[in-house]
């Protein structure tokens, strides 16, 4: 079964979980470790974590006790998410340019929306 | 007003499309004019550009400092290369993250579209040392400093 790019992309919608890929792209880790640097409860990492697998974009290894994490397609994940962050930062400031070419284009002395 | 498309050519550069509902004259200024850049070229929401230094002509310089206001901030510097008005802008600029990256070739273009204007930008896309640095930069020192770096990239923050 395919895992949809609508899954993928929500996955990616999460600042934490753009982390949690961002720590994997440099290699294969286990949950605590990747918990560490974050300002939360285990749990709550791993439910992040399973937004990551239920969407394709990591995989999950049995070692022992532990199941370590690691990207499921390194390079080109990599490169998506860093596309992602370009696409989502470009949009928010065109959106915003779209205000500000309507105010230039009023003119002076009258209200601007 | 069509959507903005994002594509990559040849691993090698980025490809930006947009069309904005004013004409290549508007547009031009909004590129280039410091007071008017200030107010639109922010990233996510809450970040403001205390110093824009924009000097729209070939050998001019480009100094853009962001701040998120709570003690965070990062810059860029740059050169134009080439500024042909209302039609094409080159220039070059690197992110200090807090070293600065290998500089990124940005050639942008306008042209009438109707009433409006389509703008193409062409850019380096960054080795993927560099991606990395971008995106992973700065975990270690837990997660707010890293979301910096990835709100560096000026990343809207999803809630």
């Amino acid at each position: 079964m395919t895992t949809s790019l609508d899954s993928q992309f929500a996955a990616l919608a999460d600042p934490t979980r753009r982390a949690i890929l961002a720590r994997l792209a440099l290699g294969e880790t286990t949950v605590l470790e990747l918990a560490k640097p974050f300002a939360m409860t285990q749990p709550a990492i791993s439910r992040h974590i399973k937004v990551l697998e239920t969407a394709g974009l990591i995989t999950r290894r049995i070692d022992g006790t532990k199941r370590p994490c690691r990207l499921a397609k390194p390079g080109i994940d990599a490169i998506d998410q860093w596309l992602d962050m370009l696409r989502q930062a470009l949009d928010r400031n065109y959106d915003r340019l779209d205000k500000i070419l309507i105010e230039l284009q009023t003119p002076k002395g009258e209200p601007t929306p | 007003m069509s959507k903005m498309t994002l594509t990559t050519e040849a691993d090698r550069y980025v490809l930006v499309t947009r069309n904005f509902a004013a004409p290549p004259e508007v547009v031009f200024r909004a590129f280039t004019e410091p007071d008017i850049i200030q107010k639109w070229l922010l990233g996510p929401d809450g970040w403001t550009m205390p110093v824009c230094i924009s000097e729209a002509r070939p050998g001019g310089k480009m100094r853009y400092e962001w701040t998120n206001g709570k003690g965070a901030g990062f810059h860029i510097t740059g050169e134009y290369i080439e500024v042909q008005p209302y039609t094409k802008i080159v220039h070059v600029e690197r992110m200090f993250l807090p070293d600065p990256t290998p500089d990124n070739h940005i050639e942008t273009r306008l042209e009438p579209d109707g009433a409006g204007t389509r703008m193409t930008l062409r850019m380096t896309l960054p080795d993927a040392e560099t991606r990395k640095m971008m995106l992973s930069t700065g975990m270690e020192g837990g997660m707010e400093a890293s979301y910096v770096r990835l709100e560096n990239l000026l990343q809207p923050v999803a809630h």
